[in-house]
């Protein structure tokens, strides 16, 4: 990640040749880069300006290490920075430690997953931390909204309160206290209706839910593709309700997740969870460390590892991995390829994910390579004979006619596929090459089952 | 059509005090210098136009207005004009077909940002206007779905196709397209469950329900609609051009203007993908689902 980072600075810095101190001219111009990083990840620009300004304070005047370059040394500032702003290394727990029934208070914008969160949340606190928890919908704005909650509860296999109709969010509140009082339940989950930050009425009710129940934790449910209206949002519901706790969903998603800073900068409350998918189980701690990366646009590796030891098949992606490196890549191999980024998602998203990937994403962007094309390429590919896919060269004018006429497109789209072929294959080299560097020496081996074993805190090398 | 600007004024205005307020700081008295168009700039990106658009739409702005001594209303009337401008070509209200029986709506988008909502209140306004309306629940997934669409369906008078939990969408929409077709039905709105458009299994599952509809109707779908949260930030760009390219989504709707979030990304996408803009939504009523205007949204994005 660190690597990454010092990439994309090494322009900045190639023309730094001295030791010593960091100047404020070297400092300000990478962090020019930062800043612009930072928006395009949605995080607020009053956070951006604040954290700027804060690395700016720890970088300049900063020793250069004899060990690193310049660029290295402020890419370890900032990024430290930033994990730090995000809550520093590891998850921060619920807080469990008050008398039962512990009230949690689930507030946040309408769709940003309150009620499906409160199911993942109670399915946790049920297996994981072996509580009675009871799911209270207080959603009387949304229909069918407390029966969604309700079908929630029985998949995650915890009983709900029963629903009343014509009860105001403030009875059944009360209510579903009472009811975890007198059966004996650990935690309730009252999941409220979505609300505009600017619903003074609505903020209203939500204020007299949390003095009707004084929740243990009141916790602030946002999507990660949230703009710059986070901090708008943020303040709004902190300063109505007390946010104790945040939770992140939509991680799954491609999405930078700005919001996360912003959130926790606006708030001061950590980010205790992150929902990462439909299932309902998929809801895990959130891991500052990873976020950062993806913040900076510098890729989500464990992320990456993570969805492709979902969908790809282990050996042929270490054949093609090794393949890549070594520049011998051919037409099959592209065709096997289209395979598994078919089954992985776009490919764009994919390269996001990989470290020092975002100029070639742009790259191949401007290609056109789009997710429809797949099909016909895998197609066209394999109207080709065995030497064809292996020395691309040898396909002339006639060989193209015959190509096009077994795989029923015109001869142009065949001249698109080998110009696209040379692309990548210049790209795969370039690849390559970073590999030998270091840079993608954490992102392939990740590709790997030996990489896959590997416990993450080694893929952190020391400075 | 009265209500329109009022109301987006009403719930954008809440939200610009800041923005206008500082424009009225930045320009009152002073030139239009680097520092103000910093200034002019970065209350852009507060918008989420996004550091890009925002930089280009500055950049024009300094080479024709460097140095000039502004005034507050001028900069505003320069600068709506300038959004307005990016904006007015995708300001395309959604045009029902007469000749389709029925027209067949397929509404799409990311989890949350409004679908079923947007299809009750469309359901709404297409019953006052007296056309035949058929609902289909295709979103078989989530927990309630169905019964949401019905409710809006009991609320709007308007018949509801719906499955058992985790039925196929794709059968769904084939089993209304008949009965729409049988009945005459005017316009046949399929909602979907919502998806990241990052996971290609699900965005191939969109893709089959197409498939099938055209199986009776060779122009089915006759409108994709991508549903879009205005608070929404620079991943709405990624969205609109995966489900551009997976669903050839045919115009967008905006949705929760009505919020302090501005939903500047419009200007980007509008730029990006020249995508009509079929409405916005302002509020929870079925009225509250307006027609897209440029120089009033642009207006309302300032603060006017």
């Amino acid at each position: 990640m660190f690597d990454a980072l010092s990439d994309k600075f090494s322009g900045i810095f190639d023309g730094l040749r001295k030791r010593g101190a960091l100047s404020e001219a070297d400092v300000g111009e990478a962090l020019r880069e930062v800043r612009l990083a930072m928006l395009e990840a949605d995080v607020a620009l009053p956070v951006v300006k604040d954290f700027v300004a804060r690395v700016k304070e720890r970088a300049v005047g900063a020793e250069v290490l004899e060990a690193v370059s310049p660029g290295q040394q402020v890419a370890k500032i900032v990024h430290d920075a930033l994990v730090e702003a995000l809550g520093g290394e590891g998850a921060v727990p619920l807080n469990l430690s008050a008398p039962a029934p512990i009230p949690l208070l689930m507030v946040g914008l309408q769709g940003s997953g309150k009620t499906t969160t409160s199911g993942k949340l109670a399915l946790r606190l049920r297996t994981r931390e072996r509580r009675r928890v009871l799911l209270a919908s207080l959603d009387t704005q949304r229909p069918a909204a407390q029966l969604q909650l309700a079908q929630l509860a029985e998949r995650a296999g915890v009983p709900s309160l029963p629903i009343v109709a014509g009860q105001t969010p403030v009875e059944i509140a009360r209510r579903a206290m009472e009811a975890g009082r007198r059966e004996g339940f650990d935690i309730v989950i009252l999941d409220t209706a979505g609300r505009l930050s600017i619903d003074a009425a609505l903020m209203e009710e939500v204020r007299q839910i949390r003095a009707a129940t004084s929740p243990v934790e009141t916790l602030l449910v946002v999507d990660a593709m949230t703009g710059q209206d986070a901090v708008a949002t943020a303040r709004a519901f902190n300063d109505a309700v007390g946010v104790t706790g945040v939770i992140l969903t939509r991680m799954d998603g491609d999405a930078r997740g700005g919001a996360a800073l912003s959130m926790r900068h606006v708030t001061g409350a950590p980010i205790k969870f992150s929902g990462s998918g439909e299932k309902i189980d998929a809801l895990e701690e959130f891991h500052p460390e990873r976020v950062a990366g993806r913040i900076l646009g510098l890729g989500d590796i464990v992320g990456l590892v993570e969805r492709a030891a979902e969908t790809i098949d282990h050996d042929e992606a270490e054949k093609l991995a090794t393949k890549m490196l070594k520049g011998t890549f051919t037409l099959e191999d592209y065709a096997a390829q289209l395979r598994q980024i078919s089954k992985m998602g776009s490919i764009s998203s994919i390269l996001g994910m990989m470290p020092g990937m975002g100029q070639m994403k742009k790259q191949l962007e401007g290609a056109n390579i789009d997710q429809s094309v797949f099909k016909r390429q895998q197609a066209i590919i394999s109207s080709m004979t065995m030497k064809e896919r292996r020395q691309p060269d040898i396909i002339k004018a006639s060989r193209k006619k015959r190509i096009a006429a077994g795989s029923g497109v015109n001869v142009s789209e065949v001249n698109k596929l080998l110009k696209q072929f040379d692309d990548i294959s210049d790209m795969m080299k370039r690849v390559g090459k970073l590999g030998q560097k270091g840079l993608m020496r954490q992102g392939l081996a990740g590709l790997m089952p030996k990489g896959m074993s590997q416990p993450r805190g080694q893929q952190k090398r020391p400075w | 059509m009265a209500g329109f600007f009022a109301r987006l004024k009403e719930g954008l205005s809440r939200s610009t005090q800041k923005l206008s307020g500082g424009l009225t700081a930045i320009v009152a008295k002073r030139k239009l210098d680097d520092d103000a168009l910093e200034e002019l700039e970065e209350l852009l990106i507060t918008a989420d136009l996004g550091p890009a658009v925002a930089s280009r739409i500055i950049a024009s702005f300094r080479r024709t207005r460097f140095g000039r001594e502004v005034t507050d209303a001028e900069i505003r009337t320069a600068l709506a004009d300038e959004i307005a401008a990016i904006l007015a070509p995708v300001a395309i209200p959604l045009q029902l077909d007469p000749t389709k029986k029925p027209h067949v709506i397929l509404v799409v988008g990311v989890n949350g940002t409004g679908k079923t909502t947007t299809i009750g209140k469309m359901a709404q306004q297409l019953h006052d206007a007296g056309k035949r309306t058929l609902l289909v629940a295709g979103d078989t997934f989530r927990a309630a779905a169905t019964e949401q669409l019905q409710i809006w369906g009991t609320r709007t008078h308007t018949p509801v196709i719906a499955g058992p939990a985790g039925a196929d969408p794709a059968g769904l929409a084939f089993d209304a397209l008949t009965r729409a077709t049988a009945d005459a039905t005017n316009v046949l709105l399929i909602d979907t469950a919502g998806r990241l458009h990052n996971k290609a299994a699900l965005m191939d599952e969109l893709a089959k329900i197409i498939r099938v509809l055209r199986k009776q109707d060779p122009t089915a779908p006759h409108t994709v609609l991508l549903v879009l949260d205005a608070t929404t930030g620079q991943n709405a760009i990624q969205q609109v051009r995966v489900f551009k390219e997976m669903v050839a989504v045919t115009g967008l709707v905006v949705t929760k203007l009505d919020g302090s979030a501005r939903g500047g990304i419009v200007v980007a996408l509008a730029e990006e993908f020249a995508l009509p803009v079929h409405a916005v939504g302002v509020g929870e009523k079925a009225e509250d689902l307006q027609p897209f205007e440029a120089l009033d949204f642009a207006r309302g994005l300032l603060g006017e």
